[in-house]
């Protein structure tokens, strides 16, 4: 009987207002209705919906107390040049309130060459920091305690490359490996849908995955084995609503071929992490985190019939859009950078690295760094947004958008199921290409102003090329070739062979778990590039097919 | 001037391809013949490639930072298996102190973020040999 009142009045409104809007065509496109009312969220339940924080479905957040308890982890992404480089970097953030390390590598390191390779010409040092064997790892991390620190690597291919040296590094600390806490991101299927960093072919990737979560159970039980990330999917151009389905479809293939290996599923899933974007939208953003958590939590319910809560929370580590950067006018994307934060904080997010300035020009220099590295601390401690926890729970705008976006995934992920599952789905283009048409659409939306980006399609103005970029020297090769030779004349290279000649051995084995063995040679001060050498001789190379 | 073929392509070892792509769509939807070599070539690839297809344009993508290397690289070889008719253009992640490098070195243009793919376009029709 409300609604009824509530509809008649809410059908009056509609009337006055569709007739006073004749006005203003500009804003009449805009996809979220003009008002929203109990009468969008009818059946509305709040246990089963939302429910506690900490709580099935996680709607409001994973922990009970969420920043009550403590604020997310202030994690800035870093690395560049050299591993001497880039420690200082890693010890001015943790100097400066940073709570924990997040790794950069350049991209001969996450595709398995030497700097000394032809493939690297040109790329060594640049987008992060060059690691060719456990001598530079060793640098890397001097005078960072790694049993205090927790450390994030962005590595998907080698993951198991640098979580051993990370393993072989902390031992030479003296700290165990089940003190270690951090996160690879070992996410492999975003890479051939996404981001390009793949070296082999699926099924050797996927069996590198599942010995990761096998070995790191039992030895180093408080590292995320994987982070499961939607981040890169939305930079290459995909909705809030692909990045959350096409992410998680592949966080249910990994659970799929852990279980298809044997293992209980409540052994590893509390493991699982997962990465998302933080985009310009606040709202649609903030309903984007919740959606996922209730999205991931039925489907460890309901479809693997996880036991452990643990296994059912969708834990997830953030970073601000990197595409939404302009090189237009670079101090505006400071105001972008906080709205984007105080999305992420209000999706109650568990980690967060904002980005910087000068980012669509170069990487950033310290001083950007830390100006966005300060808008986390000025969001947390001034804007009261982490003061309560989930505060636009209840919102009508925000659960029904919540529900909208839940239920796109949903569609999404039924499809992705229809086509064989998200390898499947990859092989076929069909993910590539719902990406790649949601990129093309924002671009177009862009060029006939349909979007608008200030500084860009809008409010454009002449301006001085920016000064005081950070650029990476280089002569990073040389310095990395010299550091090479160096490690290849004092080890005992009659070990190396030794250990290498295992690896391969048991690569050809799928029953062996290949992470003691990638351990051992790590140790005895194999290159990266020689342990991914032996693997791609014996797994191959995957080749992307390309379709526009 | 018909049938203006353009090879657009992705040298080193940079996966972000969301660039290269949406601008090879547009240059099919301005009515040029397109070809996407997809992410991870090498200069030698790249310069054989268009060499085949026999591509009045090149347009090359690259967000790493490696472009003063690689940029460079391409035109020399295109040089040296005789296509020196092929106008060569660039995009990407590039700082504005490296585009007179790169000028000097064969890109007849360079464009930035925010660039919109009509202005590519207009690029190519004026300065297609």
């Amino acid at each position: 009987m409300a609604n009824e009142t509530l509809k008649a009045g809410f059908d009056a409104y509609m009337a006055k207002a569709d007739a006073a809007s004749a006005k203003f065509p500009e804003r009449a496109h805009l996809e979220p209705n003009r008002l929203y009312t109990p009468l969008d969220i009818e059946g509305f339940d709040y246990e089963k919906d939302l429910g506690f924080p900490g709580e099935y479905p996680f709607t409001r957040g994973v922990q009970p107390t969420m920043y009550r308890g403590k604020f997310w982890t202030m994690r800035m992404y870093a690395g560049f040049s050299t591993a001497e480089e880039s420690n200082k970097r890693y010890r001015y953030l943790l100097a400066n309130g940073g709570s924990g390390l997040s790794c950069a590598f350049d991209l001969p390191t996450q595709i398995g060459y030497d700097s000394t390779d032809p493939m690297a010409e040109g790329e060594v040092g640049k987008v992060g920091v060059a690691i060719d064997s456990l001598a530079d790892m060793e640098i890397l991390f001097d005078q960072i305690a790694l049993d205090k620190v927790s450390t994030s690597m962005t590595i998907n291919a080698p993951a198991s490359v640098l979580l051993c040296m990370y393993i072989a590094v902390a031992k030479k600390q003296g700290v165990p490996s089940d003190a270690l806490r951090g996160t690879i991101q070992n996410d492999i299927l975003k890479e051939y849908a996404a981001r390009g960093t793949y070296i082999f072919p699926p099924k050797p990737s996927m069996r590198l995955i599942t010995n990761i979560f096998e070995y790191c159970a039992k030895y180093v039980p408080k590292w995320n084995t994987i982070s499961i990330s939607g981040y890169h999917i939305r930079e290459a151009g995909s909705t809030a609503s692909q990045e959350i389905a096409f992410t998680i479809a592949d966080g249910i293939a990994y659970v799929e071929a852990a279980i298809k290996a044997g293992m209980d599923v409540d052994a590893f899933a509390g493991r699982l992490s997962f990465f998302w974007n933080a985009h310009n939208n606040v709202l649609e953003e903030v309903a984007k985190f919740r959606a996922s958590r209730r999205v991931w939590a039925k489907v460890m319910k309901e479809r693997f019939g996880a036991k452990k809560a643990k296994s059912m929370m969708l834990r997830v580590h953030t970073q601000t859009a990197g595409s939404m950067l302009t090189a237009q006018q670079p101090n505006n994307n400071i105001v972008r950078v906080a709205l984007q934060t105080a999305a992420a904080v209000m999706g109650g997010t568990q980690s967060l690295h904002t980005n910087s300035k000068d980012e669509a020009l170069a990487l950033p220099t310290t001083e950007s760094v830390t100006i966005a590295l300060r808008t986390q601390q000025i969001v947390a401690y001034e804007s009261g947004l982490a003061d309560t926890i989930d505060p636009l729970g209840g919102s009508y705008y925000v659960e029904a958008l919540t529900n909208k976006i839940e239920k796109e995934a949903w569609d999404y992920i039924e499809k992705i199921d229809e086509l064989g599952g998200a390898p499947e789905a990859i092989a076929k283009g069909y993910i590539q290409k719902e990406i790649q048409d949601s990129a093309y659409k924002w671009q177009m939306d862009i060029e006939a102003g349909r979007r608008i980006i200030v500084g860009v399609n809008k409010f454009t103005q002449e301006e001085e090329p920016p000064k005081n970029l950070l650029r990476v020297d280089g002569s990073v090769g040389k310095l990395q070739a010299d550091k090479i030779a160096k490690v290849k004349a004092t080890r005992d290279n009659a070990a190396v062979a030794a250990k290498l000649a295992a690896l391969k051995a048991a690569c050809a084995d799928e029953h062996v778990n290949l992470v003691p063995l990638i351990l051992e040679a790590v140790e005895a001060y194999a290159t990266e590039g020689e342990i991914c050498g032996v693997m791609r001789e014996v797994f191959g190379e995957y080749k992307a097919h390309t379709a526009l | 001037m018909a049938n203006i073929k353009v090879l657009v392509a992705k040298p080193g070892l940079d996966g972000h391809d969301r660039g290269a792509k949406v601008v090879a769509r547009a240059l099919r939807d301005a009515g040029f013949e397109v070809i996407y070599t997809g992410i991870r070539l090498t200069p030698e690839q790249i310069a054989e490639a268009a060499l085949q297809d026999d591509v009045n344009v090149v347009a090359l993508s690259l967000l790493s930072g490696a472009h003063n290397t690689l940029f460079p690289k391409v035109v020399e070889l295109l040089k040296e298996k005789g296509m020196t008719d092929v106008l060569v253009i660039g995009g990407g992640v590039i700082p504005d102190a490296d585009i007179p490098g790169l000028k000097a070195a064969g890109i007849a243009e360079v464009f930035t973020p925010g660039t919109p793919t009509s202005k590519v376009v207009d690029f190519i029709n004026a300065n297609v040999k």
